[in-house]
């Protein structure tokens, strides 16, 4: 007999607006409906009827825990339009916090995955082990979030040198804790009985899905922005890529927390090849055309797109975000598991759903996602912009 | 005057009243602990009876086209089996002579009652979720009750055969607590996992795992039926190792049983604390498997009498 058991629209955890309806046969998952939706708040549209310094600040609250990768990849983007480069300060500042940026991220997820399997003390102790980093974010940018860093052009703030030693010192705690961590993940019996052998995402799926980020690290498929198309100061530090075969949920967890290692070791790099000199380069104007910027952020690249026309404003903003590609891969990986373990491989992509979020047509209250309705309107608008720009 | 006495016994001390107060101070025990593992302060100690009585002030909502009567039996049964279960563990305990035949297997049912009353609510509330937590705490039920009663008949036999509360804690007035023998260590392991999972703590909070299922059974429940739920949770948290200490590890006759008791507590909440939850079908494998056979190897030495 199958029997709908719901986790949404409001998800009792991760407390964001999605809807997943779990079709199961008593405790077996058989089948996965993913609706989003809820909360489109239209940012690509905003971001067209303001300037384009004004924009890196709206698309930095795109998502609370990537707080850097949208503008990162926006600037980037920005940058490319206008054929300019940061100086290569600006560049190691924007590696660095983008790189601590991950190790916040990832600590959060490792924590949030500890709750998920009922562990809370893993996610108090790592949570732990995140605020210091938080207090560094204050000290260097004043905020513990939305850091405003980015800029066109290069970076808004400095990192002041009496600031080095303490984010040395941090990574020195952090690294310790990080190998604590890796290791109690990986030799605890009970973790490994719950994340062994769960929610396995095959490499063949994650190419056809085009996962992204460590949801595809963990399956074997080795895709990294940082490495493919390396940007800013990522060509010039030494670090490895890590990739394990397996594609179920230990193996995620194993790239995040090893990735978290590798991030220390760039930040360290940087800090030490820092360069001195200015850290912005002033950009008076974007001249007409159009430019990309791809960042790789904690859940996987993040792809922005600007067009210009040669005035103040983007006449064209797209963004993609990561868990956009992670999150339909869902559907394969948690069919044929147990309810129990659904929760936990739902939430193993590290879903951002205010990332996801995109515009639903409903039609007599039914939901009408289909992909002819979206291409029509795709098109729909695609001629709209071309009937304008003619003239 | 005797049914006064009677009455008193049962609804002030040492039963319901006296209970849901003992326990309500354990949970805020467990609370405390859990909080400095996970580098928190932890509330004050009156925070479980604010909760409780804030629940007591709160609406009571029966969910559309469920049984009224089932759905508020469910909190009932276990708050009356744990008050019986109460005097007869104190009144066996002070004085051993006052006991019947066949009492230790009335103490099984009464503490079977409590998971029981989860069922019938947890069913009576037609939430899918809920029926996903029923079937999860039947399951659980069978799984750790197999090794619980295997425990119990090699602690019937350690007591000479006697089916007597009161013999069981006599016979170990006269020789020592079964505790400090192979076959005892090994009973108390398999009971306090049984406690540990009819608790409904972690590793084996499977029926109501509040990340997956929404707590379970619980999800419809609100207000005074809430409460009692919490307060059937919190009177098996003192009750339950009271039974453990009675039947392995001698009564409470002396002052020592204070400190065997909250040894247990911060056992149970260490447990608790450094565990993942498990999966329903490793729970069964565990307590059929792994604890099971525990059991009957426990079984086989009392025979021994090791």
């Amino acid at each position: 007999m199958k029997r709908i058991v719901p986790i949404g629209p409001y998800h009792p955890l991760q407390e964001e607006p999605e809807f997943f309806k779990l079709i199961v046969e008593g405790e077996k998952v058989v089948d996965l409906e993913i609706n989003i939706g809820y909360n489109h708040r239209g940012h690509e549209f905003v971001a067209q009827k303001m300037t384009w310094d004004q924009v890196t600040f709206l698309v930095e609250r795109i998502c609370g825990i990537c707080s850097d990768s949208h503008p990162y990849a926006y600037v980037l983007a920005v940058e490319d339009a206008a054929h300019v480069t940061a100086p290569p300060r600006a560049q190691y500042i924007r590696t660095i916090i983008g790189e601590l940026e991950r190790i916040h991220s990832h600590y959060l997820w490792v924590g949030l995955a500890g709750h998920f399997i009922g562990y809370n003390t893993v996610w108090m102790w790592v949570w732990r082990y995140r605020e210091p980093l938080l207090d560094i974010f204050e000290l260097i940018m004043g905020n513990r979030n939305h850091y405003a860093i980015n800029k066109v052009g290069g970076a808004r703030r400095d990192i002041l040198p009496e600031h080095y030693s303490k984010i040395e010192k941090y990574l020195d705690l952090l690294e310790e804790k990080n190998t604590m961590f890796t290791k109690a993940v990986l030799d605890d019996p009970v973790i490994r009985a719950r994340l062994e052998g769960v929610g396995i995402l095959s490499k063949e799926d994650a190419v056809a899905y085009g996962v992204l980020g460590p949801t595809a690290r963990g399956s074997g498929y080795a895709t990294d922005v940082r490495k493919d198309d390396p940007y800013d100061a990522y060509d010039k530090v030494d670090w490895n890529e890590i990739v394990f075969d397996e594609g179920d949920v230990l193996a995620k967890a194993k790239v995040r927390l090893l990735e978290c290692s590798e991030s220390i070791k760039i930040v360290r790099q940087c800090l030490r090849n820092m360069p001195d000199g200015p850290i912005e380069t002033r950009v008076d104007e974007i001249p007409p055309g159009e430019g990309i910027g791809r960042h790789e952020a904690p859940r996987g690249e993040v792809f922005h797109y600007v067009r210009s026309d040669g005035s103040n404003m983007p006449v064209r903003h797209k963004i993609r975000a990561p868990s956009f590609m992670n999150i339909p891969s869902n559907v394969v990986a948690v069919r044929g598991y147990s309810i129990a373990d659904a929760a936990l491989v739902l939430a193993a992509v590290d879903p951002c759903y205010c990332c996801t979020e995109r515009t639903v047509v409903l039609r007599n209250g039914k939901r009408e996602l289909t992909g002819k309705d979206m291409l029509r309107l795709s098109w729909r608008k695609t001629e709209r912009l071309r009937r304008r720009y003619r003239r | 005057m005797s049914v006064v006495r009677i009455l008193f016994s049962y609804i002030i001390f040492p039963g319901f009243i006296f209970t849901a107060l003992v326990g309500l101070l354990l949970t805020w025990i467990d609370r405390k602990v859990t909080a400095r593992i996970h580098w928190r302060v932890g509330p004050p100690w009156y925070q479980p009876y604010a909760d409780f009585l804030k629940l007591l002030l709160k609406e009571t909502i029966i969910p559309e086209g469920s049984s009224k009567v089932l759905f508020l039996l469910g909190p009932i049964i276990g708050l009356v089996a744990m008050s019986i279960l109460a005097v007869m563990l104190f009144s066996m305990n002070l004085n051993p002579g006052n006991t019947f035949v066949g009492d230790l297997i009335v103490m099984i049912y009464l503490l079977a009652l409590p998971p029981l009353g989860i069922m019938i609510g947890g069913s009576a509330s037609k939430n899918p979720l809920a029926s996903v937590g029923v079937s999860r705490e039947m399951t659980q039920y069978f799984a750790y009750e197999l090794p619980f009663l295997i425990t119990i008949a090699g602690i019937i036999l350690k007591a000479g055969g006697s089916i007597r509360f009161g013999d069981i804690i006599l016979a170990q007035k006269a020789s020592g607590p079964f505790l400090y023998s192979i076959s005892g260590v090994i009973g108390a392991i398999v009971i306090l996992l049984s406690a540990q999972a009819k608790l409904g703590f972690v590793p084996f909070d499977i029926p109501e795992a509040e990340q997956e299922i929404m707590a379970g059974p619980y999800i419809e429940y609100s207000g005074v039926a809430l409460a009692m739920y919490k307060l059937v949770r919190a009177m098996m948290l003192f009750l339950l190792p009271l039974f453990l200490i009675s039947v392995l590890w001698g009564g409470l006759g002396d002052w020592w049983a204070i400190l065997k008791f909250l040894l247990i507590i911060v056992l149970i909440v260490l447990i608790k604390n450094t565990n993942p939850r498990i999966r329903i079908d490793q729970s069964l494998r565990f307590f059929w498997l792994g604890i099971g056979i525990l059991s009957v190897v426990g079984l086989v030495l009392a025979v021994y009498g090791l």
